[in-house]
C-alpha cells in the first residue's frame, strides 16, 4: 500500500528518470553537458507560462492567451528598446534603457492579464471565452505594433537574458528558477495562495467564507499575463528578435506541462513542481525524439498520446473526480 | 420455492471498500406492496444497500433473490428492466430539458423514420404527472420545477419502466410539508398498486406514518425488524437504530440574555425578475447576547434569503437596515458580514460549506486565516493548533486534522464547518438546517455546541425545518411563511399546533 502511494506521488519524477534513462540508452550525445543546458533553456520558455497557467488552473480557469501576450509583451519591450517612444510632431523622444523596456514589457503582460480577470469576475465572461479573445486581441496588437515584421537588432546588454550566464548556469534557466520558488512559497505558504486552491475546490464555500473572489481572480489573471510577458522577454532576448508569431499555440505546450505535472482541470488539485515535472517531460521528451531523428510528425502524435497516458494515470489515481 | 409475500431478498450481503466494511452479512427481505423502511444511523451501511439493490454497485459478496431467482445487476439500468427503480437523496434530473425528455431518456419513443415523437412521449408522460396527482404540462423545463416535483418526475420515470420495488433515499429532506402529504398519498396508492417499496429516511414523525415495516441496520449489519409497526413506539425504534435508549430529546438549558447583538429592521429582498414580488418581504427581529432565536418556515417560505440577505450576499437588490451592537452598519459583501463578526453555516454544507477536497486544518482556518499568518507566510504550527483545539472541543471524528473533509461523515463535516466560524471568533452565528441528514446522536451534539456558543454570549440564529428540533433548541421562534414573518413565539408559547399553523398561513 505505501510502495503504490509512494510510487503514486513520484510518478512525474519516476516517467522523467525513466525517460532519460531510455534516452541515454538509445543515443550517446543525450547525456551531455550542453544538451543539459540546452533542454533546460528551451523549457525555461514554457516554465514562466506554465506556473501562471498552473495559477490559474488551480482557480479552475483556463488562460488562452498566454501565447499572444507572450508575443505582445516581447514586442513591446523590443520596440521601445530600440525606437522608444518617438512623436515628433509633438516634439516628444522617450528613449528607454534595458530595465525599462522590460519593466513596460511586463507591464503589458500584467495589463492585459488583468484585462482578462476584470472581464472573467466582473462581467462573468467564462475564463475559456474571455482569454480565447484577448488571444487574439494581443495577437492583432502585436501585428499592429511591430507592422508585421521582426524587430531585431537589440543589443547585447538586452541580449545577456536570453543568452548569457551566470556562475555556470544560463540566464534563462536562472530566471526560472527564481519564477519556480517564489511560485512555490506563494502557493505553498502565503495566504494567497491558500485561497486559490479553496477557490478552485469550492468557489462556493470560499465565497461564504468572506473570501474575496474577485480579487484574488484578477490577481491569479495578472500574474499569468506578467509570467507570460518573463517568456516573452526571455524568447525576445534569445532569438535577439521580436516575432510577430511567436509564441503561437505556447497555451497549449503550457495546458500540456500542467495538466502531466498533475494538476486537475477542475481546480484545487495540483502544484507547481508538477507542472516544472511535466515541462520537464515534455523538453526532455522533445529533445530526445530530435536526437533519435523522429520526424517532426511522430513527435507531435507521440506528445499527445504522452499527455493522454498522463491524465489517464491522474484518472485512476483519483478515480471520484468530474 | 418462491415465497409470494417476499419480491427481493438478499442473502448474506457483504460489500467492502478499501479497508472498510460496509456491509457484513446483511440479510434482507422486501415484502410485496408494503414500505419496507430501513432505519439505521449514519454510516450505518443503508445507502450502500440501497446501491447494490439497485445494481450501482455490481461487486459484492452475497445474493440478491428476486422472486426466488438469483439476480446480479451489473448496472443500475439492468435493475430497472428487472423492475428496481432508485430515486436517490440527489436527484439526477437534466435542468434544461423538459420532464417527457427526462423521463424518457434512453428509451425514446421514435417513430418509422427514427425522428422523436413528441406527441406520444407527451401523452404517456401527462398520463403518469396525473397518476401522481401533478398538474404541470409535461414540455415544463425541470429546472422550472421545485425540488418536491424534481421528485415526482423521478418517480414518474420509475413508473414509466414499470418499477415493482421503489427504492427511496431520504425522498422528503428537500420537499415542503404539503409535498410531503401528496408524496406519502402516492407511495400508498402505488401500494395499492402492489408496487413495493424500500423507504430510507431520519425523520422518525414521519417514519410512523408511512411505514409497514421496519429494518433496522447498524454498523453493516442487520440488527432485526419491527413487523408490527402500530405497537411500535419511537423508543422501540431508536433502539432498533442505534442499540441503546436514548435520554429524551435534548431541551435548550435558559439563559439570561446580554445585549442586543442584531437587530434588522424592515429587510426585503424582491425577486431578480420581477421587483414586485419578493422573497423576504419586510422582515424585523433582535437577537441579544446568549440569545438562540429559531425561524421556522416550510421550504420556500424564504428563510435561507433571509439570512443571505443579512450576510451580505444581495447587497444591490436588499433594502433595510441592519444594526450591530446598536450601531448601524453597512453589509456589502460576505467580506463585510464576516469583519462585522457574522458567520454563517449554510444549508448545504458540501456545496456551500466545505471545500471538501481540502484538508480538515485548512477548512478550520478558511475564514480566519490571518490569525495563522506570520511574518508573511502561513504557519503551520499555529494553523495545525488551531485545527486540533477545535477537533478536540466539538468532537470532531477524524484520524489527523490532515485528512481531507470528504472522508468526514456528515455530523463530523458539519462540525468542521462550524469550527471554521467559531475560529473567527464571531459575535452572530447563522446556522442553515444544520442538522440536515446527520444521524441522532451528531444532532445531539450539534445542539449542544449551539447551547455552548448562546452560553458564551454569542447570538445565535437557526433556521430549520424540523419542528421538535426548533422547539427544542430555541429561545424564541420566529414562523416565516411566503417571505414574511407570520408568528413570534417565546420557547414556553410555542407548541407544534401553533407554529404550523403560522407556517401555512
Amino acid at each position: 500500500m505505501d510502495i503504490k502511494n509512494t510510487l503514486i506521488k513520484f510518478q512525474s519524477i519516476i516517467a522523467l528518470l525513466v525517460l532519460c534513462i531510455v534516452l541515454a540508452i538509445l543515443s550517446d550525445k543525450f547525456l551531455t553537458p550542453e544538451n543539459g543546458w540546452n533542454i533546460m533553456r528551451q523549457i525555461s520558455v514554457n516554465v514562466c507560462i506554465s506556473v501562471g497557467m498552473t495559477l490559474v488552473i488551480l482557480t479552475r480557469g483556463i488562460d488562452l492567451s498566454v501565447g499572444s501576450i507572450l508575443a505582445l509583451s516581447g514586442a513591446v519591450a523590443a520596440g521601445l528598446l530600440k525606437f522608444g517612444i518617438d512623436l515628433p510632431s509633438m516634439n516628444l523622444y522617450i528613449g528607454f534603457t534595458v530595465f525599462g523596456a522590460i519593466l513596460s514589457g511586463l507591464f503589458v503582460g500584467g495589463g492585459l492579464g488583468f484585462f482578462n480577470g476584470w472581464m472573467i469576475t466582473k462581467f462573468k465572461v467564462p475564463s475559456f471565452v474571455a482569454t480565447l479573445a484577448m488571444l487574439t486581441i494581443a495577437r492583432g496588437a502585436t501585428m499592429l505594433w511591430t507592422g508585421g515584421f521582426p524587430i531585431t537588432g537589440l543589443g547585447d546588454n538586452f541580449a545577456f537574458i536570453g543568452t548569457g550566464w551566470f556562475l555556470g548556469v544560463p540566464m534563462p534557466v536562472w530566471i526560472t528558477i527564481v519564477v519556480v520558488a517564489i511560485a512555490v512559497v506563494v502557493t505553498k505558504r502565503t495566504k494567497f495562495g491558500r485561497y486559490i486552491y479553496a477557490i478552485g475546490g469550492n468557489e462556493s464555500a470560499a465565497r461564504l467564507s468572506g473570501l474575496n473572489i474577485t480579487k484574488i481572480k484578477v490577481w491569479v489573471y495578472a500574474l499569468a499575463g506578467i509570467l507570460a510577458a518573463v517568456g516573452g522577454i526571455i524568447l525576445t532576448s534569445r532569438l535577439d528578435s521580436a516575432q510577430p508569431n511567436a509564441g503561437i499555440s505556447y497555451e497549449l505546450d503550457s495546458i500540456a506541462a500542467v495538466v502531466i505535472g498533475g494538476t486537475s482541470l477542475s481546480g484545487g488539485r495540483g502544484s507547481i513542481m508538477g507542472t516544472v515535472q511535466g515541462a520537464l517531460i515534455i523538453g526532455v521528451l522533445n529533445s530526445g525524439l530530435v536526437l533519435l531523428n523522429v520526424s517532426p510528425f511522430w513527435q507531435q502524435i507521440i506528445k499527445g498520446f504522452v499527455i493522454l497516458i498522463a491524465v489517464i494515470l491522474d484518472r485512476i489515481n483519483h478515480p471520484n473526480e468530474e | 420455492m418462491a415465497e409470494e409475500h417476499i419480491i427481493l431478498r438478499a442473502e448474506n450481503i457483504t460489500k467492502k471498500f478499501t479497508g472498510v466494511t460496509a456491509l457484513d452479512g446483511v440479510n434482507l427481505d422486501v415484502h410485496t406492496g408494503k414500505v419496507n423502511v430501513i432505519v439505521g444511523e449514519n454510516g450505518a451501511g443503508k445507502s450502500t444497500l440501497m446501491k447494490i439493490l439497485s445494481g450501482v454497485y455490481p461487486d459484492y459478496e452475497g445474493a440478491l433473490l428476486l422472486r426466488g431467482e438469483e439476480v446480479n445487476f451489473a448496472n443500475p439500468k439492468e435493475a430497472m428492466k428487472k423492475g428496481i427503480a432508485i430515486i436517490h437523496q440527489e436527484l439526477n434530473l437534466i435542468p434544461y430539458l423538459s420532464i417527457t425528455a427526462n423521463i424518457f431518456l434512453g428509451r425514446e419513443i421514435v417513430n418509422s423514420f427514427g425522428i422523436l415523437d413528441f406527441k406520444e412521449m407527451n401523452r404517456v408522460t401527462k398520463n403518469l404527472l396525473e397518476r401522481l396527482e401533478c398538474d404541470i404540462s409535461p414540455r415544463t423545463l425541470v429546472s422550472e420545477l421545485r425540488v418536491g416535483q424534481q421528485q415526482l418526475v423521478e418517480i414518474a420515470k420509475a413508473l414509466l419502466e414499470d418499477a415493482k420495488v421503489l427504492i427511496m433515499d431520504e425522498p422528503t429532506s428537500a420537499i415542503t410539508d404539503s409535498e410531503i402529504e401528496v408524496l406519502f398519498r402516492i407511495i400508498q396508492s402505488l401500494k395499492e398498486q402492489q408496487v413495493s417499496i424500500l423507504y430510507i429516511s431520519h425523520k422518525l414523525d414521519e417514519l410512523f406514518i408511512i411505514a409497514d415495516r421496519f429494518i433496522g441496520l447498524r454498523d453493516g449489519k442487520m440488527v432485526g425488524t419491527i413487523e408490527n409497526v402500530s405497537e411500535a413506539s419511537k423508543d422501540d425504534l431508536i433502539r432498533l437504530m442505534v442499540g441503546r435508549d436514548i435520554k429524551n430529546m435534548y431541551v435548550k438549558e435558559s439563559t439570561d440574555f446580554g445585549d442586543e447583538v442584531l437587530r434588522v429592521d424592515g429587510i426585503s429582498l424582491p425577486k431578480i425578475y420581477d421587483k414586485s414580488e419578493f422573497l423576504v418581504k419586510d422582515v424585523s427581529f433582535t437577537i441579544r447576547q446568549g440569545e438562540v432565536l429559531g425561524i421556522f418556515g416550510l421550504m420556500g417560505a424564504g428563510r435561507t434569503e433571509l439570512l443571505e440577505t443579512i450576510f451580505g450576499l444581495h447587497p444591490k437588490v436588499m433594502t433595510g437596515t441592519i444594526y450591530i451592537a446598536g450601531k448601524e452598519v453597512k453589509i456589502k459583501s460576505v467580506m463585510n458580514a464576516v469583519e462585522n463578526g457574522m458567520g454563517l453555516v449554510p444549508e448545504d454544507r458540501k456545496e456551500d460549506g466545505l471545500v471538501l477536497p481540502m484538508e480538515i486544518f485548512k477548512n478550520i482556518s478558511m475564514a480566519s486565516v490571518n490569525q495563522v499568518v506570520k511574518n508573511g507566510f502561513l504557519n503551520a504550527q499555529t494553523e495545525s493548533e488551531l485545527a486540533k483545539k477545535y477537533i478536540d472541543d466539538l468532537r470532531i471524528k477524524t484520524p489527523s486534522y490532515n485528512e481531507s473533509a470528504k472522508n468526514l461523515s456528515g455530523g463530523n463535516q458539519q462540525k468542521v464547518v462550524l469550527s471554521k466560524w467559531l475560529a473567527t471568533a464571531p459575535k452572530i452565528l447563522f446556522l442553515d438546517e444544520p442538522t440536515r441528514g446527520i444521524d441522532v446522536n451528531a444532532k445531539n451534539e450539534i445542539y449542544h455546541v449551539i447551547n455552548n456558543l448562546a452560553k458564551n454570549g454569542l447570538g445565535v440564529l437557526v433556521v430549520s425545518s424540523e419542528l421538535p428540533e426548533i422547539m427544542a433548541i430555541s429561545d424564541r421562534i420566529i414562523v416565516m411563511s411566503e417571505s414574511r414573518i407570520t408568528g413570534e413565539f417565546t420557547q414556553s408559547e410555542a407548541n407544534e399546533d401553533k407554529i404550523m399553523k403560522a407556517a401555512i398561513a
